[in-house]
This record gives structure tokens, C-alpha cells and sequence, in this order.
């Protein structure tokens, strides 16, 4: 099957410097990634490894609508890791987490890109229980208000976790509270191996926006600079005190939930169709045409790309597991372990 | 000193923890203009305005996870259960994110969640639930249960202060039962500090909540008898105090557990066990529990009166202690 695929030519603004760095940031979560799959098959991954492949344009390009200067923060999902490097996560971080590292932001306590503060870091990770970063969010953007900072909350949920009572009870309350917050709603075909037609009956997930009151839209997630256009305008009418927006990301996962599954009940045909419209191939080809990029610039980001994922599997591999006894610490505030 | 209820002891600590600190606000079902279903938070709205008494849909996730987030900004937000029943609709985003924050993220998650709780008022199945055992097992929040209108304040100026989440969970029974003439100046209750709330010499009556009025009533039967009871408040639950509990043992070698939740799981089985496992020599009688039957509480006044523990099913208990 084939489809015309078309990529938006509209830059929205951006300068090249920040399209060249876009593309750094779509590139370095593939190839840290990439680096990922290759230390789990080291088994130097401890637990499961959940790629955001076919998925990095609209967590970079969401993230990256943000402003971290005025307090924003992004909540991301197990398969929006680009959206926390945008906000400023650290490579070997990101690798300490998943090699159960003791010196990484949780000292081994938790896993993957669950990590983060709000306040400090401008981005929270996600607990499993899907939904539940909803009211959190909600409750950012409130704080938000509260202290008079005018930020904007975004956080990711998806075809799934939009099917829990947490995020309808978040959405509401947001909305009902007009909260500066933005809800990406990413339609990635399947829920571990439920499509989104055994998830939902709507027809299409922004339609969920008409459930709660706030306003809806769906964008093509494989087109960076559509999700960058749409994601700006949603943070624009957050920060503005107009509310609430669930802005749909049409994308696909290219691998299975995890690396453990092989996906076998993806159809091959749809599969296909899907890496035709890899987001990262699309950005570039753009870029090319329009001038702000040769091949050469490409060349030099991957490479400024490979050398700092380089450098974060060596810091992170040299990294101390945890103490076991550190175990029965840091429960509670005052025994010393977090202060 | 004032004299003042022990909803009033509630309302009061909101009040003044509220001009003490600007970052404490309260969010619940009916909070504001309506002043919560018991009219714990009357007036509250008047005084401090909308922005910082906030009523939310009936979303019991939404107002914890809400508060949960906005704590994590640096705010101290009070977040209401209508009823603490209620609580169980937020279990998840209690147990899995607010109570994970500091030993997964090392995050300050200071929030309170408070809310009326236990039976006695014919509230039903769904109107009744004393939580503390639900929670206890899930570890990362506080729980704190005050049985008088000073515990009430000081604890819950306590649990607002603390940068952990606490539980407060307080019995509506109580409300406007309990008078006492409270001081006029600050003041606060120590988390997980138990109060000796009788001295005696012969027996213990572990118990808290509502139940230390049932443990009076038993200890002061018990008196004529020339039977000298110790009662002891516990009055937090997490961190509980150990100390307070092997050190009466110790003194009265024997011990009843009361409670008003179920008795299977419930709190008292906890206690019990670490009297086995720490003061088992000093025993000179099994541990003995008297708690509310391993049902969910029933509506009708004489299924109720039978479900809940009360003076006599304590003195039943206390003259098998004596007698073994």
C-alpha cells in the first residue's frame, strides 16, 4: 500500500539553530536508544527497555514548544524519553535508571525515565499506573497559579491510558479549573497489543476533548514542525488563561511495548506504512529542502550525537550500584539518606 | 483557654495554619461556600477567598493527585474526603504516587489528607470505614488519628508542618461531642507520639480514635472493681509509638488492643505482633483484641450497636486477662 506522505514546509518561526537543534535532540534519543537495546542485550539493562522509536518527532517537538525559563514542565510517558531531553535530562542519567545505578536521580529506587522534579528539573516522569500523571499535572498547573508563575503543565498520555478514570477525572478538573495545561494524546496504534479500536469507540481521540469541555485537536505526530505549530498554540492558550487543550498525535510504535515482544500481531502491511513516515527522515528532508540544512550538517550532529552518548554509557557504566542496606533509608524525611 | 469542639479543634487548626503560611490551601468536595458537608471548613472560604478554597468535581483522584502535584511545587495543600470512605476511589494515586515521592524521587509531597471516619452515627456500609490498616501496609504515609479536640489541633497543625504526606483521619462521632478547653496560643502534637491517657498498673487498653472514650468507660468499670487500667492513646499510627506500648506492658504485663475497624488485618494485629515478637517475657496473658466484626459495617442501629466494639465486649475481654 502506498500513501502520499506530505510533511509541513511552515517553520513556525523557529530559527535554523534551533531546527539544527531539534534535529540533535531527535537523533540523540534515537541513538541513546540505540545504545539502550545494545546494553540490554549486554544485560546491563536490569529491568525492561521501552523505546519511543517512530515516536521522537512529537516528544522533541511538544517538549521543545515549551519554556523552561518561565517554569513549564513536561510529563512525559515511557515513550516520550525526547521530550525530557529537551527539557534538560542528562544522557547517562537516563542510562544510570536503567542500569539500576546508584548515583542515578532515583539511586536505583526506580526505573527507565520515571525521575524528575517539577519544580527543579521542568519535567516529572510517570508513575505506571497510566492516568494518574493527569491530576498531578493538573495539580502543577495549579500550584502554577497559585504561585503567580504562569507556567504551562503538558503532559503525554496515550490511546491507553486515556481509557483510565484518572485521566477523564484530571481532564475535568482541569478544565472546570481553566489550568494551563496541555494533554498530548498520542494515538499509537496499540496499547501493548490492544489496537485503539478495542480501546475506544470514538473515532478519533481528540474527540475525547468534547467529554470535558476544553478544546480538541489532531495533528500528524510524524511531522515535527505540525506538532511544534500545534503544541505552541495549545501552550499560547494555556499560558493566555484560556484553558485546556488535548491535542492529538497521530503516530505509530515501530517496535513492541518492549524489547521482550516482538509485536507479531502488528500487521506487516500497516508496520510498513508507518516506518515510510518516520518522523526523523521527514524533519530532515524538509530542512534540505528548504535550505537550512545540508547533509554535511546532519553528519555533524550525529557525530556530536555519538560522542555524547559515548561519553554518558562511560559515566553511567562506571557508576556504583546501590548500597544494600540504603534499602530501609529515605522513607520518611530526617533520617539523613535525601538531605 | 477556649472551650472548644472537636470539629471546631479542625476547623480552627485549618484557619490558623492557613494565615500562618500562605502556601496552605484546602481543596475538596463542598469545601467552599458551602463550608463541607459537616461544616468543618465553614467560614474558611469568607476569610481566605476562592483561590485558596477550592471545590472540585466529585473526583476523588483529581483532588489527590491535584494536591499531590501542587505539593510538589512547594505548596501545602489540605485535600478533603467528604467522607474517608471516599479515600478508597483515590487509593491508587495515595499508595502509588503520593506515598512514593520521597523514597523513589526524594521529593517533598507535603500534603494532608483528611476526612471524617468510623461508625456509631448510623452511617452505613459507605459511610463508616476507619482506613488506618488499608494504609499501614503501603508504606510512605503518615497516619494520625486523634481522640480529643487538643489531639485534633495540634496534630493536625502537625500534619500540615510535616513534609511528608500524612493521613489524618478524624471521627465524626466525635465532632460535636467532645469539648475541651484548648489554649489560646499555638500549639502542636507531635507525629508518632502515643499519650498515656490513664496510668494504671494491672492492665493495658491499647486503643485510639473514638475508642478511647469505650477504654474509659471499661477502665473506670474496671476501678470499682480495684482493677487499675492503663490506657494509652495512640493517636498516630505511622509512625506508631513502640516505646509507649513495650514500656507499659512491661509494667502491666497485660494488654487489650481496641479498635474500631474490623479485626482481621486491622492495626491492632501489628501491635500484637510486635508485643510477641518484643515484650513476650513480660507477658503473663495472651494479647487480646476486642475490634469491630469482619463484616462491612451494617446501617441499623442494633446490627450496628452489635458490629462495634464497645465497654462490655472491653470488660469481657479484661476479665479474661485477669482471670488467666
Amino acid at each position: 500500500m502506498t500513501t502520499e506522505i506530505t510533511t509541513t514546509t511552515n517553520t513556525h518561526g523557529l530559527s535554523r539553530d534551533e531546527l539544527l537543534e531539534i534535529d540533535y535532540y531527535l537523533r540523540l534519543t534515537r541513538t541513546l536508544e540505540d545504545r539502550l537495546v545494545a546494553l540490554f542485550r549486554q544485560t546491563k539493562v536490569i529491568g525492561g527497555l521501552y523505546r519511543s522509536l517512530g515516536q521522537e518527532g512529537e516528544s522533541v517537538a511538544a517538549a521543545y514548544a515549551l519554556e523552561y525559563d518561565k517554569g513549564d514542565v513536561v510529563q512525559p510517558l515511557i515513550r516520550n524519553m525526547g521530550a525530557i531531553l529537551v527539557a534538560g535530562a542528562k544522557p547517562a542519567d537516563v542510562i544510570r535508571q536503567y542500569m539500576a545505578k546508584g548515583d542515578g536521580p532515583t539511586r536505583g529506587r526506580e526505573l527507565n525515565i520515571h525521575f524528575g522534579h517539577p519544580a527543579k528539573d521542568g519535567f516529572i516522569g510517570q508513575i505506571s499506573m497510566l492516568g494518574d500523571m493527569i491530576p498531578v499535572m493538573a495539580g502543577i498547573a495549579l500550584a502554577g497559579r497559585m504561585q503567580k508563575k504562569n507556567l504551562v503543565a503538558l503532559g503525554f498520555i496515550g490511546d491507553g491510558g486515556s481509557s483510565t478514570g484518572a485521566f477523564w477525572e484530571g481532564m475535568n478538573f482541569a478544565t472546570v479549573q481553566k489550568l494551563p495545561l496541555v494533554v498530548i494524546i498520542e494515538d499509537n496504534g496499540y496499547a501493548y497489543s490492544t489496537p485503539t479500536s478495542k480501546q475506544t469507540a470514538v473515532k478519533t481521540l481528540a474527540d475525547k476533548a468534547v467529554g470535558v469541555g476544553c478544546f480538541g485537536e489532531t495533528v500528524d505526530g510524524n511531522d515535527v514542525l505540525a506538532v511544534y505549530d500545534a503544541a505552541r498554540r495549545a501552550i499560547d492558550r494555556a499560558r493566555r488563561g484560556d484553558g485546556v487543550t488535548l491535542l492529538e498525535v497521530k503516530t505509530f510504535r515501530l517496535k513492541g511495548h518492549a524489547e521482550h515482544d516482538n509485536a507479531a500481531y502488528v500487521p506487516p502491511e500497516l508496520l510498513a506504512e508507518w516506518q515510510a513516515k518516520d518522523p526523523l527522515p521527514r524533519f530532515e528532508r524538509v530542512l534540505l529542502e528548504m535550505g537550512f540544512a545540508k547533509k554535511e550538517d546532519f553528519d555533524a550532529i550525529q557525530q556530536r550525537v555519538r560522542r555524547d552518548v559515548d561519553t554518558a554509557t562511560d559515566e553511567a557504566e562506571r557508576s556504583p550500584m546501590p548500597k544494600p542496606e540504603d534499602a530501609a533509608r529515605g522513607l520518611f524525611k530526617g533520617d539523613g539518606y535525601w538531605e | 483557654m477556649t472551650e472548644t469542639t472537636y470539629i471546631d479543634a479542625i476547623r480552627l487548626a485549618m484557619i490558623e495554619e492557613m494565615d500562618r503560611d500562605e502556601r496552605v490551601f484546602l481543596i475538596g468536595e463542598d469545601v467552599g461556600s458551602y463550608g463541607g458537608a459537616f461544616r468543618t471548613s465553614a467560614g474558611i472560604i469568607e476569610r481566605f477567598g476562592p483561590g485558596r478554597v477550592i471545590d472540585t468535581p466529585i473526583s476523588e483522584m483529581a483532588i489527590v493527585g491535584a494536591a499531590s502535584g501542587a505539593a510538589l511545587m512547594g505548596m501545602r495543600p489540605i485535600a478533603e474526603m467528604q467522607f474517608i470512605d471516599f479515600i478508597t476511589c483515590a487509593y491508587d494515586m495515595l499508595v502509588n504516587f503520593t506515598a512514593t515521592n520521597r523514597y523513589l524521587y526524594g521529593r517533598d509531597c507535603p500534603i494532608v489528607v483528611r476526612g471524617p471516619a468510623g461508625g456509631g452515627v448510623h452511617g452505613g456500609p459507605f459511610h463508616s470505614l476507619n482506613p488506618e490498616a488499608m494504609f499501614m501496609n503501603r508504606p510512605g504515609i503518615k497516619i494520625v488519628y486523634p481522640g480529643t479536640a487538643y489531639d485534633a489541633k495540634g496534630l493536625l497543625k502537625s500534619a500540615i508542618r510535616d513534609d511528608d504526606p500524612v493521613l489524618y483521619i478524624e471521627h465524626k462521632f466525635l465532632y460535636r461531642r467532645i469539648k475541651e478547653d484548648l489554649p489560646d496560643e499555638d500549639f502542636t502534637v507531635p507525629i508518632g507520639k502515643a499519650k498515656i491517657r490513664r496510668k494504671g498498673k494491672d492492665l493495658t487498653i491499647i486503643t485510639w480514635g473514638a475508642m478511647i472514650y469505650v477504654a474509659d468507660e471499661a477502665a473506670d468499670e474496671l476501678a470499682k472493681d480495684g482493677v487499675s487500667v492503663e490506657v494509652i492513646d495512640m493517636r498516630s499510627i505511622i509512625p506508631f509509638d513502640e516505646e509507649a506500648i513495650l514500656e507499659s506492658v512491661g509494667k502491666t504485663n497485660r494488654v487489650i488492643i481496641l479498635h474500631e475497624a474490623p479485626l482481621t488485618g486491622g492495626a491492632g494485629a501489628e501491635f500484637a505482633a510486635r508485643i510477641a515478637d518484643k515484650a513476650f517475657e513480660y507477658l503473663d496473658a495472651p494479647v487480646k483484641r476486642v475490634a469491630s466484626l469482619d463484616v462491612p459495617t451494617p446501617y441499623s442501629p442494633p446490627l450496628e450497636a452489635y458490629y462495634l466494639p464497645n465497654k462490655d465486649k472491653v470488660l469481657a475481654a479484661a476479665r479474661e486477662l485477669l482471670a488467666y
